[in-house]
């Protein structure tokens, strides 16, 4: 079990979030030189051939993502993502609480890859206090010249705004975030145009996940080959995984993508905590389809193998579950999640949500019939890709997999209930 | 949205002076008036809790947009309120990775010692409950949110210490608040 430190060397540290000791360490000497350089097309190309792919969920190269950018764009903006709101997910709220100058470099790097002059960073409302911490980086790194006009006398001025989200899960999809900075409901847009070409008061705009933006710095201190070292071939560098469920060391784990997945579990995990077994996990956010025990112990963590077992690798939000778990309970918390956070645009989400969180009620209710089994995949279908945004498609996703992977847990219930007749399941205070 | 009871006499508290001039500042700095919308309502809700009528009437003067716009912002982002909250919102996280570790029994429990069923406010005004999607605690479950800190790895007892202390009106140091010393 190797450690790797490309984005959390600072990590459980006091005093990690200070410019000093960022500086200390090497920190800024990314800047300096791409500066110094002069060329935002090599630093493009320079993510671009270390393969770095997004961090946020859909795993799009972000050296790529940066060319999109009209080449000559007078005005272009740059969003660095900290809306984090997958639930399993807390691996960006690390970052920036342990370590906000690196996240700060990166973007001021990026910005100026893609010669955006302003930049926000979005963070989701629920982190008040993770706002003040990067909030006083931000005013550390302007009185230290990284940030304002004229940056280290390179002639790149760059402003840089900590803008607060008020609760949207909606907002982590990009156009929704740009949406919701220009004053508006976080509902997302429809793509094309991509965002590269018109976001921001209809200008170029690039949104990037923290943890892609936090990877830029090492990889122009280390070159393209370093990160390529690391990793597989298709999927390289490292991934933070923040794991939550009843393991012995659950947190946030710096991995080298590809990492087989049962290592990961019993030496980085250390397996179930006592008395629990391993039913289930979801790999990479509640969105992803689920994989029971048996089949994740085959499976190794990057993008393609995880595509190829049925899943996605996601946000790296891993939430392992215990045999103590009733399938059909979760799957009720989740549809009640994606039923709450739709925005309500588009008929197929704001309906289908509604659909499957009152099926799912009803089953747990105990009024289940085999028919409303079909009538969830049914929605489902009604769903999946018809819609603006991929809301609808992380509701499916779970909806499908839970219903695919643990059928006979839902029709057990519906047996039982058949014969017990409806009866509350939890303990008060029932979701609605 | 929970309904809470009034807990202030003043229902259309104007906002003051000084956060007229905040909602200035960020006009100036932001790239359109409209988008510092967000900011501004941030900038009334941490003065005086909730975005009364008064700060409407600021709002759309201050930043040349609609009644309805605003309006609509207001409604759509679960943390902007428009009306008085109660002194202790209580903010425990339902969603799957705290349900995996036990949510429902902290909320089991809040409900008993509150009297109060999810989603309501004492008679007294001074304590709030509410169910809330993943707060990006997952790995640190169960959590609750109180104002912009947050309490992990909960117990029923950890619950029980913290509403004592509340009750005495003293806010005990949040975990995250130790991280950020750590």
């Amino acid at each position: 079990m190797k450690e790797y430190n490309i984005l959390t060397s600072r990590f459980g540290r006091s005093d990690g979030h200070k410019l000093a000791v960022y500086e200390q360490e090497g920190g800024y000497q990314a800047l300096r030189r791409v500066l110094g350089q002069g060329d935002p097309a090599a630093v493009r190309e320079t993510v671009k051939e270390a393969g770095l792919r997004g961090r946020g969920g859909a795993g799009f190269p972000t050296g790529v993502k940066w060319g999109f950018v009209p080449q000559g764009a007078e005005e272009v903006y740059f969003f660095v993502n900290a809306d984090e709101s997958e639930p399993g997910t807390f691996k960006d709220r690390l970052l920036l609480d342990y370590d906000p100058h690196q996240t700060l470099e990166g973007t001021i790097i990026s910005c100026f890859a893609v010669q955006a002059k302003l930049a926000f960073i979005y963070i989701r409302g629920e982190f008040g206090w993770l706002i003040d911490r990067v909030q006083a980086a931000v005013d550390e790194a302007y009185a230290a010249g990284y940030l304002g006009k004229n940056i280290l006398g390179s002639g790149f001025d760059l402003e840089v705004i900590v803008h607060k989200g008020a609760g949207a899960y909606i907002c982590g999809e990009e156009t929704g975030l740009i949406n919701s900075v220009e004053g508006r409901k976080g509902q997302p847009s429809i793509k094309p145009p991509f965002p590269a070409v018109a976001g921001f008061l209809g200008k170029p705009t690039i949104v990037n996940n923290v943890e892609s933006v936090a990877s830029v710095p090492w990889i122009i201190n280390n070159g393209p080959q370093a990160y390529r070292a690391v990793g597989t071939e298709k999927s390289p560098g490292t991934k933070l995984f923040s794991v939550s469920g009843p393991v012995k060391k659950p947190g946030v784990y710096e991995i080298p993508l590809g990492l087989p997945f049962r290592e990961f579990f019993n030496d980085w995990l250390g397996g179930m905590v006592e008395g629990e077994q391993l039913k289930a996990v979801i790999v990479g956010g509640s969105s992803v389809p689920v994989l029971p025990a048996a089949e994740v112990m085959n499976v190794n963590l990057d993008y393609e193998s995880l595509q190829q077992a049925g899943t996605m690798l996601g946000s790296g939000g891993m939430i392992v579950i215990p045999e103590s778990c009733d399938m059909v309970e979760l799957i009720q918390v989740l549809m009640h999640f994606y039923y709450d956070e739709s925005c309500g645009q588009c008929t197929p989400c704001r309906e289908g949500t509604g659909w499957l969180h009152r099926i799912v009620k009803k089953l747990r209710r105990g009024e289940g019939t085999a028919e409303d089994l079909d009538l969830l995949a049914y929605v489902c279908n009604g769903m999946a890709g018809l819609t603006i945004c991929p809301l609808a498609d992380a509701a499916v996703m779970p909806m499908r997999s839970f219903l695919g992977k643990f059928r006979p847990e839902f029709e057990a219930l519906i047996r039982e209930t058949a014969v017990a007749g409806p009866q509350t399941r939890w303990p008060r205070g029932e979701q609605e | 949205m929970p309904m809470n009871k009034p807990v202030s006499a003043d229902q259309n508290p104007q906002p003051s002076a000084a956060v007229a001039a905040q909602i200035d500042a960020l006009v100036a700095r932001y790239p359109n008036p409209a988008s510092a919308l967000m900011p501004s309502i941030w900038a009334i809700m941490d003065e005086l809790g909730f975005v009364s009528p008064a700060g409407v009437d600021l709002l759309t003067q201050k930043l040349e947009v609609t009644r309805a716009r605003v309006q609509e912002v207001l409604t759509f982002y679960t943390m902007f309120r428009s009306e008085p909250q109660a002194q202790y919102v209580l903010q425990v996280c339902h969603n799957i990775s705290c349900h995996i570790m036990g949510a429902r029994t902290l909320i089991a429990h809040l409900e008993k010692r509150l009297g109060i069923r999810l989603g309501e406010t004492t008679p007294d005004g001074k304590f709030a409950l509410e169910g809330v999607e993943c707060l990006g605690a997952c790995g640190m479950g169960p959590c609750l949110q109180l104002g912009k800190h947050l309490y992990e790895h909960l117990t029923c007892d950890r619950v029980d210490e913290l509403l004592e202390s509340l009750r005495r009106g003293e806010v005990p140091r949040a975990d995250t608040e130790r991280e950020l010393e750590a």
